[in-house]
């Protein structure tokens, strides 16, 4: 079976600390954490108070009064996404609309817009049979996270395979996995790749409270993302988009694109065990990383940097340890891990798109970002997980991971472009 | 150069010789295959009036809702764990595997796969749980709210239900998404899954989703689903769904396992933007279909349509038919006056209808309808005996989504 | 009006309420030492009632608390000790 190989030719991210990439890649690479107070709404009466925040305005971004209204937030955050990645890539008009397609990951879609929404149809919760008369036009919009791809697919002037991934926390690596698909498949020549999420809101922070995941560190929140580390106590929720242009490499040469790297494996598995729990021995997680370094047909040992899932929690942190230990055998101990959520907090299903824009970003500078707050090493983690300092290293080769509820394992495997590029 | 033209292969794709070889379906016509199927047949209509809350005050009140829902027949450490929605997923997921004659536990485990699309997730238990974070406090919202409401619950939950490990997913393109998972299903045989569990239910008929779909001024003022008819006036929701299981040709032969058919073609398409004038996409959609199936549009024995039943889009979609068939060129009918619209369950309701009616030949009568305004070969009043070798299913998602399905009836070896 | 003591009784009520009850378990055998896990109900369970354990007694039910509930007697007593002493 013939398949073509996969280039990333743009970038784009809506993340905690700063709209584009140049701000995230400054913001990982100083180390500095993007976590801090819930300022979105009233948190106060919440087990969990602290978030990483966008600080974003849609209209500085080009989005004109009735997109605002029409999108939820987590719609707006795509489409900024996804405008500076196409811009960056030079795509647009370099292939036939049915030719390109979209695949955006989200877990949750519009929950701020249907909890905004649905509080003013119930009268603040008094009602069972809500009161349609205070609907708002746009609410199926937002019950449908459909819409999240289509507004993506609009502004690209898409007109092939459309659709939104919803795999919770790993949507967004699977979201850009099932893009890189399409596009070995043949079945299109350029995929809107990537995956957003707008969760702080209420319903999504009591959520979290009731299960007792997320992080309770209120009075220090910078401090308070710490995967690895012996202190952590939970995650920290996060918000954010990150879209990606992929090409078919033929594509992308005929038409002289940069190529900042190919994806050159994706492969996912489910533990089949627990929605939310996960078992230490990280076997799942160990079978998609051998599948994805297997359909990248890469040695273990060429893997120069992993980039974790690293939410926080306990028994991620040491069920991807086992994982990575498992798949990569001696060569764990000498591949650099890092965590981005330790900057970025745990945006559920854009976190895994944000995750690959920084694996392609550490290709293309040969930098690995750190793991913000890693003083106090858990003795059973017992990697290389780039304490606090972003390192200077050469980076050919990266293995992305995201572990979500529901059980999903997914790897990816990228490659810096063939002949160098950089 | 047409697109489909320049459509791959799908041999080359590794996609070839999927099989369909075990069927459910759960709607308001019937829980159960047979039961729906027979219903379906007799001209039944699922829509009255909605019991589950108060309409009193809402402009529509009735929709396609399952009639005295058995829940004891999903296990009740999950029933309580999950949505109305996963209920129906789950019961129809077994009743799938059984129909195939699978047990996971027999089978490899990373060989078992999950695909399944959500137009709107938990929405019942979302809705409870925001009352109680609105009218008690935050910490009224119970554990249960962070794995029940997004969409991955219903895959998640049978992932684990049935031990399947291997690749697994959710698509969301509102009704198109019921199609689209039947081509993630092929990808994951290429992938090396012996047996792919995959379809879609909904249940959106709680009062903040019911309304929301009123809002969006896309239902029926007259609580009339009348399809393809003059008094066409917007279509009503139902809930339900169906799920199926697909493997390939080869390992349903290994195990004589007899397939309801063959997945043949899927293509998925897009409109564009409103204001841009270019045409919409289902037109690709089914060519594009048609072609990776190596079937011509003569071959096509019938269509289940969308059946949108806003005059408008049923113009367009009768439009599409005519240009791609000829005038009244191929008989089509349509599930959805029936069971009410069920998002992405409908798409998936459709393949096993479709494959249903090529076992029985015989394609069922779109219910109601009486004065079509369309030209079309609509089966009207009684079901229509007919000897059918390839079925052609449409659905349409919200907003702008396109997928086209054809299937063909099992060769005998 | 808060209860003055809390039995297996009110518990079993709440996990069969809150968690359902998993095949081949019977709730109104002899459970009260069987650990939760094995009764089927798994961490997000035990969350679950201790919730609703809060909700019905006042008791407070700190992050610490699931080390106390290892099996239903565990949870009773825990939860009486809590009451007697004053604690809600």
């Amino acid at each position: 079976m013939t398949r073509l190989q996969v280039a990333v030719t743009g970038l784009g991210v809506v993340a905690p600390g700063g709209v584009g990439v140049k701000e995230f890649w400054e913001l990982l690479t100083a180390g500095r954490t993007a976590t801090r107070a819930i300022s979105r709404f009233d948190a106060s009466g919440y087990r969990s108070r602290i978030a990483a925040e966008c600080d974003f305005d849609p209209a500085q971004h080009g989005l004109s009064p009735q997109q605002v209204r029409r999108m939820d937030r987590c719609a707006q955050f795509a489409v900024v996404a996804a405008a500076e990645a196409l811009a960056d890539s030079g795509v647009s008009g370099e292939a036939p609309p049915e030719r390109v397609g979209v695949s955006i990951g989200s877990a949750v879609g519009a929950t701020i817009s249907l909890e905004r929404e649905y509080v003013v149809l119930s009268d603040g919760g008094a009602r069972w049979e809500v009161d349609p008369r205070y609907a708002i036009p746009h609410l199926y919009h937002h019950l449908v996270p459909s819409s999240v791809a289509a507004e993506v697919a609009w502004l690209a002037g898409a007109e092939g395979p459309v659709a939104l991934v919803s795999t919770g926390c790993t949507a967004g690596l699977d979201a850009v996995g099932h893009g890189a698909r399409l596009v070995a498949e043949g079945e299109v020549d350029v995929m809107v790749a990537g995956a957003s999420e707008a969760p702080i809101s209420p319903i999504t922070v009591a959520c979290f409270d009731a299960i007792k995941a997320t992080s309770p560190n209120n009075d220090d929140p910078e401090h308070a993302s710490r995967p690895f580390d012996a202190l952590r106590n939970g995650f920290v929720l996060g918000e954010g988009a990150a879209v990606l242009v992929l090409e078919s490499l033929p594509h992308a040469r005929r038409r002289g694109a940069r190529i900042y790297a190919t994806i050159d494996g994706y492969a996912n598995r489910c533990n089949a065990y627990h929605m939310t729990g996960l078992r230490p021995d990280g076997v799942e997680m160990a079978e998609a990383i051998r599948l994805a370094m297997a359909e990248a047909r890469m040695p273990v040992d060429e893997v120069d940097y992993v980039n974790a899932h690293g939410s926080g929690t306990k028994q991620n942190d040491r069920h991807e340890t086992a994982a990575f230990k498992r798949s990569l055998g001696e060569h764990a101990y000498r591949t650099p891990v890092s965590s981005i959520k330790s900057m970025v907090g745990h945006s559920l299903g854009a976190i895994g798109s944000l995750e690959v824009v920084a694996s392609v970003l550490a290709i293309h500078h040969d930098v690995v970002p750190p793991t913000a707050n890693l003083h106090n090493p858990d003795p059973e983690c017992d990697l290389d997980y780039v304490p606090l300092v972003a390192r200077e290293r050469r980076v050919d080769a990266v293995l992305s991971v995201g572990s979500g509820f529901g059980g999903f394992q997914t790897a990816m495997v990228l490659r810096g472009p063939a002949g160098g590029g950089r | 150069m047409t697109s489909a033209a320049t459509a791959t292969p799908a041999l080359a794709r590794g996609t070839a010789r999927a099989v369909v070889t075990g069927m459910s379906a759960v709607t308001a016509i019937g829980v159960g295959l047979e039961e729906y199927w027979r219903n379906l047949l007799d001209g039944a209509c699922g829509i009255r009036p909605i019991t589950r809350f108060d309409t009193t005050g809402y402009p529509i009140r009735v929709a396609g809702e399952i009639p005295d829902f058995d829940s004891a027949r999903v296990p009740s450490r999950l029933v309580v764990q999950t949505d109305r929605w996963t209920h129906f997923g789950l019961l129809a997921g077994e009743l799938a595997l059984a129909d195939a004659g699978v047990d996971p536990a027999e089978l490899p485990e990373y060989e078992l796969s999950v695909h399944t699309a959500s137009g709107s997730g938990g929405n019942e238990f979302g809705q409870r749980e925001l009352q109680a974070l609105w009218a008690e406090g935050p910490s009224r919202v119970g554990v249960y709210q962070s794995i029940a409401w997004f969409y991955a619950a219903t895959t998640g939950q049978l992932s684990i239900r049935h031990g399947m490990k291997g690749w697994s997913g959710v698509l969301v393109a509102e009704q198109a998404g019921g199609l689209d998972v039947v081509a993630q299903a092929r990808r994951s045989l290429a992938q090396g899954s012996r047996i792919v569990l995959t379809g879609a239910t909904e249940a959106a008929l709680n009062p903040a989703a019911f309304t929301s779909q009123i809002a969006g001024g896309m239902l029926s003022a007259a609580g009339e689903y009348l399809p393809f008819d003059e008094a066409a006036s917007g279509f009503l929701p139902g809930e339900g769904g169906a799920m199926f299981v697909v493997e390939s040709a080869e390992h349903a032969s290994a195990r004589a396992a007899r397939p309801y058919g063959v997945v043949a073609g899927h293509a998925a398409t897009f409109d564009p933007a409103p204001d841009t004038g270019r045409p919409p996409g289902l037109r690709r959609a089914v060519e594009t279909a048609l072609a990776e199936a190596g079937v011509a549009p003569s071959d096509v024995d019938v269509v289940f349509a969308d059946a949108d039943g806003r005059a408008e889009a049923d113009a367009a979609e009768a439009l599409v038919l005519t240009e791609v068939f000829g005038p009244r060129g191929v008989p089509v009918t349509t599930t959805k006056a029936a069971t009410g619209r069920l998002v992405a369950g409908s798409a998936a309701l459709d393949v096993v209808t479709a494959l249903l009616a090529m076992r029985d030949g015989v394609i069922p009568p779109v219910v109601n309808v009486r004065r079509p305004a369309v030209d079309l070969d609509l089966v009207l009043d009684r079901p229509r005996p007919a000897a059918l070798r390839t079925a052609l299913v449409l659905a349409r998602g919200y907003p702008g989504f396109n997928s086209a399905l054809v299937l063909r009836a099992a060769a005998p070896n | 009006m808060q209860p003055t003591e809390f039995t297996l009784t009110d518990l079993v009520e709440i996990m069969r309420s809150c968690a359902g009850v998993d095949e081949g378990v019977d709730l109104d055998g002899d459970i009260g030492d069987t650990p939760f896990a094995e009764l089927g109900y798994d961490s997000l369970a035990v969350l679950a009632f201790q919730a609703r354990i809060q909700e019905r007694t006042g008791v407070p039910m700190p992050d610490d608390t699931v080390a106390h509930m290892p099996t239903p007697n565990a949870a009773v007593d825990f939860v009486n000790q809590q009451i007697r002493a004053g604690v809600r």
